[in-house]
C-alpha cells in the first residue's frame, strides 16, 4: 500500500516546541554579556518547531515502515540477525552503565571496569584467544585495529617489507578496505572449484613480503576451511600472521576455536554473535583478540585485575600498544548487552545456538536446494549460499525475487554477495528460528520460484505492497539530493 | 530451557531426519578432529532472567553516576537534559533490531529519519553535505585527516592543535602512524593555538589542519584567522565542534570549515562510560564524493512518489573494497537517530536555551569560584561551557572533597598537560540549579 510520508520539517510551524526547560532564574546572565557579539551565531539553524505529539506520531509512524527481527524472519547471510533479548536492553540502561562518566574514578567505576575484564576472558576462552580489547566499535573498526597490531608486530621485529595482505575473492568488502587504509597491498586469491581457498593458489603469494592471511571461517558461502591448519603453517612457516574475520562466528561456538585452528588475531561481532540489536546500522561492537606474543601492542588502556584482589584498574602503561582507535574503552553499554546474553547462555547455550543455527542451515539448504540452484551441495555451517541463475534464464534476478519476499513479509537475504556466486542469495536463519518459520519461509521461497515460472511480472514489478515501489537508485547517484532545503 | 532457542528435542529430530542425519555431529565433521571441542567451554552457567538482572545491578551498583553525584566534569561528556520521548522512540523494535536499510522499500523510516538527521547536522554545521555518522568524533576527526590528504594531491600532512581533546588526538596520532602520514601539532598559548607556531608549521606538505570548537578547554579560538592560514597556503580547515555549541556560536561555514565533525553525544545520548556516541561528519559539497560513510539520498519510484536510498555507494568498501575511501561499513545508526529525536523535540528555540543556559550558568559560575580564595579562573580566552580553574590548594584534595559532597567536581589536567598540574577543568550545562553550584562553592570554600 503506497503511503506518504511528509518529512519533520515539513511539519514545522513556528511557535510549537515540544521542549521545557526550568527558567534560568539566578544567573543574571545573558549570551551577549558573556561573550563578543562576533563570536554569537547570526543564522540560526534552521531546526524544525513542532510539538511532541508531533513528534511521537512522526517517529512512530517512521518506525511502522521499517522491519526489524522483532517485525519478522531476516535470514540475512553474514549478518546473524538473531533475536535480540529485552532483559539486554533494560540491564544496559542501569544508571551505573548508561550514566557513567567516562572520566569518573576508577573506584567509583568498579562494576564497570569488572565488567570489562569478565568479557575479556569469556571472549577469550570462547575464541581460544589469549586477551581482548572491546575498543573497536565495529567489526570494520576491529579489522583495522587487528591489522594495526599486525603491522605494529612486524615493525617491532623489524620486518619492514612485509606490506602484504591476502584475501581469498570470497572476502567481505571490510577486510581489504580495511588493510588498504593501512597502506597494505591486497593480494587477491582465486577460490577453487570447491568454494575453499586453493591451497596452490595461497602457496604462490605467501612469502617474505606476506604480513598477514586475513580469513573467515566458515567462510562466506558458509563452508567450513577444513584445510586451515595447512594454511596457518603456510603463513606462520613464511613469518606471516593470520587473521580471523569473526563475522561467521556463530557457525562454531563450543564446536571449534579460531585460536586453535592457528589464527593469531581476530575480531568479533557483538552486534552478530551475541545477540546485541543492529540498531539500524549501529552501534555495533567490533572487539579483537590477540594472542599473547600480541598482547603488548593491544590498544590502550588495557583493563587489569589488581593481583589477588577484587578491584580493577586501566593500565596506559604499553609502551608498545597502538595507541587508540576509539576515545574511551569501546561502545560499553553494547558490551554490557552482550555481556548479559553470556551469562543466559553459558557454555551449553552458546554450543547449542551454534548447533542449532548450524542445523536450521542445512535444513533450509536440503528443501530449497530442489527448487533453486545449489554451487556447493555438502554440508554447510550456519549459513549456505543459493544462485538465482535458473530463475535469471526464466526472467527474474535474485534482485526481483528479493522484493517479491518483501511482499510475503519476509526481510529478503542477503543478495549478491559473495561476488563468486552468480545471482548470489546468502541465507542465514540463525538458532532463534522455529521450524514453523523456517517451513513458512521455504514454502514462500517455493511460492515464489513457481512465480517466476508460471507470472514473472508478480515478481518483476515487486515489491507491491511496501509504501513505496522500486526506487530510482540511478538518479539518486547522479543527481544527488543529500539533505531537505525550504521551498524557494 | 533456554528462551532464545525454540527447538525442542523432537523438533531437532525431525529436522535431521529431513536432512538424513541421526546426529547434530554429522554437520560438524568437516572440522578437522584435533580442534573439534570435546569438552564445554569454560564460562559460566546459564542464568535465568531474575539472576541476569541481580548481576547486573550489583555492579552498576558498584559506579557513579550523574543521577547520584553532581556533574560539574566534561572533557567531551556532558550531562545534558534527555528528554524523556527519546527513549520510547528509540525502543520501538522497528528502529533498534533493523539491520542496515539495504532494502529500501521496506526500511523507509529508517532511511527517511537518516536523511532527516543529515540535514540537521547541515543546519548546525553549515556545511552542505553530511553523512550517516561515524563512529564518534574522535575517529571521524581522524577520517577528516585522511580525507585532506586524499583530496589534496601530494600533501601528506595534518597539523593539530595542541588545545584539540588528548583523546582525539591520541586516536589520530594512532590512525596518522598506522596509514604512515604525518600528524604535526601545533603549540599552544594561553590555552589558544599558538598563531606563530601555527605560521611556522604550514608548509606547503599540509593539506589540512584540524582545530576543535570550542577547544578541549571550553575555549573558543580565533578560528576565522586559523582557517585563512590554512586557505592561504592551500590547506584545508576541520573543525571539530561541540554540537550544541552551534545552537549559539557562529556556524562552522562561517569561520570558513570545509570539513566539520565532532561528537554528538551531547545531543541526547547518555554517557554511558564513553560509548555508544557518534561521531558526526559533515563537508562542503565538492568534497562529497570522497567522504567516508553512508549518505542517504532522495529519490522517487516509478510512480513519482518521494522515496529514500543508500546512494553514492561506489565510494564505500562493499562495492569499492580497497578503494574505497573508508572501510567503514555499521556505524552508529541508532545514536544518529537519537540525535534526530533530540534536535526535533530541542528544536530551533530549544537548542539555542540549552546552549545559552549552559554557556550563562558556566559564566555565572566562574564568577563565583573567582571569588573563592586561592582560585581563579586560568585562562583569559572566551569560553563557552566549559573552564580551566587554576588553584594553589592541592587539585585532588579539591576533586577529593567535592566527590564526598558527591559532585563530580571536574577534570583533573595534569596528566594529559604536565604544565597545569594546579589546574582542573570545570563544566556547566543547563541542568545545574542555584543550589548546586551553592553547594560546590561552599565546598571550594571549606578545602584547606
Amino acid at each position: 500500500m503506497r503511503e506518504k510520508k511528509q518529512l519533520i520539517f515539513e511539519m514545522s510551524i513556528p511557535g510549537r516546541t515540544a521542549f521545557s526547560l526550568p527558567e534560568d532564574d539566578f544567573t543574571g546572565m545573558q549570551a551577549s554579556s558573556c561573550l563578543d557579539a562576533g563570536l554569537l551565531r547570526t543564522e540560526e539553524p534552521n531546526l524544525p518547531e513542532v510539538s511532541e505529539v508531533d513528534v511521537v506520531r512522526h517517529f512512530t509512524g517512521l518506525s511502522n515502515r521499517n522491519f526489524g527481527v522483532d517485525t519478522g524472519f531476516y535470514p540475512l547471510g553474514s549478518c546473524t540477525m538473531k533475536y535480540n533479548p529485552k532483559v539486554n536492553e533494560d540491564v544496559s540502561r542501569y544508571p551505573g552503565f548508561a550514566l557513567s562518566h567516562p572520566f569518573q574514578p576508577e573506584e567509583l567505576s568498579q562494576g564497570n571496569l569488572k565488567l570489562l575484564f569478565e568479557m575479556d576472558k569469556a571472549l577469550s576462552e570462547i575464541t581460544g584467544m589469549d586477551r581482548f580489547t572491546m575498543q573497536p566499535a565495529a567489526g570494520a573498526h576491529g579489522e583495522l585495529t587487528g591489522l594495526m597490531i599486525i603491522k605494529a608486530y612486524h615493525l617491532h621485529n623489524g620486518d619492514a617489507e612485509r606490506n602484504e595482505v591476502i584475501v581469498p575473492d570470497s572476502a567481505h568488502g571490510t577486510n581489504p578496505a580495511s588493510a588498504a587504509v593501512i597502506g597494505y597491498k591486497i593480494v587477491e586469491i582465486p577460490s577453487g572449484e570447491n568454494g575453499l581457498v586453493d591451497i596452490a593458489e595461497l602457496k604462490k603469494v605467501v612469502g617474505p613480503k606476506t604480513a598477514a592471511l586475513m580469513l573467515t571461517n566458515p567462510n562466506t558461502l558458509g563452508l567450513f576451511e577444513t584445510e586451515i591448519l595447512e594454511m596457518a603453517e603456510i603463513v606462520h612457516d613464511a613469518g606471516g600472521l593470520l587473521y580471523y574475520d569473526g563475522a561467521n562466528t556463530n557457525a562454531i561456538m563450543g564446536k571449534a576455536r579460531p585460536g586453535d585452528m592457528g589464527f593469531d588475531v581476530q575480531h568479533i561481532n557483538l552486534h552478530k554473535t551475541f545477540a546485541t540489536p543492529h540498531g539500524g546500522g549501529g552501534p555495533g561492537s567490533g572487539p579483537v583478540g590477540v594472542k599473547a606474543k600480541l598482547v603488548p601492542f593491544l590498544p590502550a588502556p588495557v583493563i587489569e585485575q589488581v593481583e589477588g584482589e577484587n578491584r580493577y584498574f586501566m593500565d596506559y602503561d604499553r609502551p608498545l600498544s597502538i595507541g587508540k582507535v576509539k576515545a574511551c574503552y569501546g561502545n560499553f553499554t553494547v558490551v554490557v548487552k552482550a555481556y548479559a546474553y553470556i551469562l543466559a547462555m553459558g557454555a551449553k547455550g552458546l554450543r547449542l545456538s551454534s548447533e542449532d543455527a548450524v542445523l536450521n542451515a542445512n535444513y533450509l539448504k536440503e528443501i530449497l536446494k530442489e527448487y533453486f540452484e545449489l554451487p556447493h551441495d555438502r554440508i554447510c555451517k550456519h549459513e549456505f549460499v543459493l544462485s538465482g541463475m535458473k530463475q535469471k534464464k526464466l526472467g527474474a534476478s535474485t534482485l526481483d525475487m528479493a522484493k517479491r519476499l518483501i511482499d510475503y513479509k519476509y526481510h529478503p537475504p542477503t543478495i549478491y554477495f559473495p561476488l563468486i556466486v552468480k545471482e548470489a542469495i546468502m541465507i542465514e536463519p540463525t538458532e532463534t528460528e522455529s521450524k514453523e518459520t523456517l517451513d513458512a519461509f521455504a514454502e514462500t521461497m517455493i511460492k515464489i520460484a513457481k512465480e517466476v515460472e508460471e507470472n514473472p511480472e508478480t515478481v518483476t514489478n515487486a515489491p507491491l505492497t511496501t509504501v513505496v515501489g522500486r526506487l530510482d537508485e540511478v538518479t539518486a547517484a547522479r543527481t544527488p539530493i543529500l539533505k531537505w532545503k525550504p521551498e524557494a | 530451557m533456554f528462551p532464545y532457542l525454540p527447538h525442542t528435542v523432537e523438533e531437532r529430530n525431525v529436522l535431521m531426519e529431513r536432512i538424513g542425519i541421526k546426529s547434530v555431529d554429522e554437520l560438524f565433521t568437516d572440522i578437522p578432529e584435533s580442534i573439534l571441542l570435546k569438552e564445554e567451554l569454560n564460562l559460566n552457567r546459564p542464568y535465568s532472567e531474575l539472576e541476569i538482572k541481580r548481576i547486573c545491578k550489583e555492579l552498576s551498583n558498584l559506579n557513579a553516576n550523574v543521577d547520584d553525584y553532581t556533574c560539574f566534569m566534561g572533557a567531551g561528556y556532558y550531562d545534558h537534559y534527555i528528554p524523556s520521548v527519546i527513549d520510547h522512540m528509540l525502543l520501538r523494535s522497528e528502529f533498534y533490531t533493523a539491520y542496515t536499510p539495504y532494502q529500501a522499500e521496506r526500511s523507509q523510516g529508517y532511511l527517511q529519519a537518516i536523511f532527516e538527521y543529515q540535514t540537521m547536522i547541515c543546519e548546525l554545521t553549515g556545511m552542505d553535505v553530511s553523512n550517516a555518522s561515524m563512529y564518534d568524533g574522535a575517529s571521524a576527526t581522524a577520517e577528516a585527516g585522511f580525507m585532506c590528504v586524499n583530496s589534496k594531491k601530494k600533501r601528506n600532512t595534518v597539523l593539530i592543535a595542541a588545545t584539540v581533546a588528548p583523546e582525539v588526538q591520541k586516536v589520530v596520532k594512532t590512525y596518522f602512524e598506522m596509514a604512515e602520514l604525518n600528524l604535526v601539532v601545533v603549540g599552544m598559548q594561553n590555552g589558544l593555538v599558538d598563531m606563530a607556531d601555527l605560521d611556522g608549521k604550514l608548509t606547503e606538505d599540509v593539506a589540512g589542519v584540524i582545530c576543535q570548537y570550542p577547544n578541549f578547554f571550553g575555549n573558543i579560538e580565533d578560528l576565522k584567522a586559523v582557517g585563512e592560514k590554512a586557505h592561504a597556503n592551500g590547506s584545508m580547515l576541520v573543525l571539530n565542534a561541540d554540537p550544541i555549541a552551534l545552537g549559539l556560536l557562529e556556524s562552522p561555514k562561517a569561520l570558513g570549515a570545509d570539513i566539520t565533525v565532532g561528537d554528538g553525544q551531547g545531543l541526547g545520548n547518555p554517557m554511558s562510560f564513553g560509548g555508544p556516541t557518534f561521531g558526526f561528519f559533515a563537508a562542503k559539497e565538492e568534497f562529497v564524493r570522497s567522504m567516508p560513510g553512508r549518505i542517504v539520498g532522495q529519490t522517487v519510484d516509478h510512480d513519482g512518489n518521494r522515496g529514500y536510498v543508500l546512494t553514492l555507494q561506489a565510494r564505500e568498501q562493499h562495492i569499492r573494497r580497497q578503494k574505497a575511501t573508508s572501510n567503514i561499513c555499521s556505524n552508529q545508526a541508532l545514536n544518529a537517530l537519537t540525535a534526530l529525536i533530540y534536535l526535533s523535540v530541542v528544536g530551533k528555540k530549544g537548542l539555542r536555551q540549552v546552549a545559552e543556559q549552559s554557556c550563562n550558568k558556566a559564566h555565572y559560575l566562574a564568577e563565583r569560584i573567582a571569588k573563592v580564595p586561592g582560585f581563579k579562573v586560568h585562562f583569559a580566552a572566551p569560553f563557552f561551557k566549559e573552564f580551566v580553574v587554576e588553584t594553589d590548594k592541592c587539585v585532588e584534595a579539591v576533586l577529593k572533597a567535592l566527590l564526598d559532597n558527591h559532585i563530580l567536581g571536574g577534570y583533573a589536567l595534569g596528566k594529559d598537560y604536565p604544565e597545569m598540574q594546579n589546574c582542573f577543568m570545570v563544566a556547566v550545562t543547563e541542568k545545574r540549579t542555584k543550589e548546586e553550584i551553592d553547594k560546590f562553592i561552599q565546598v571550594l570554600e571549606g578545602v584547606k
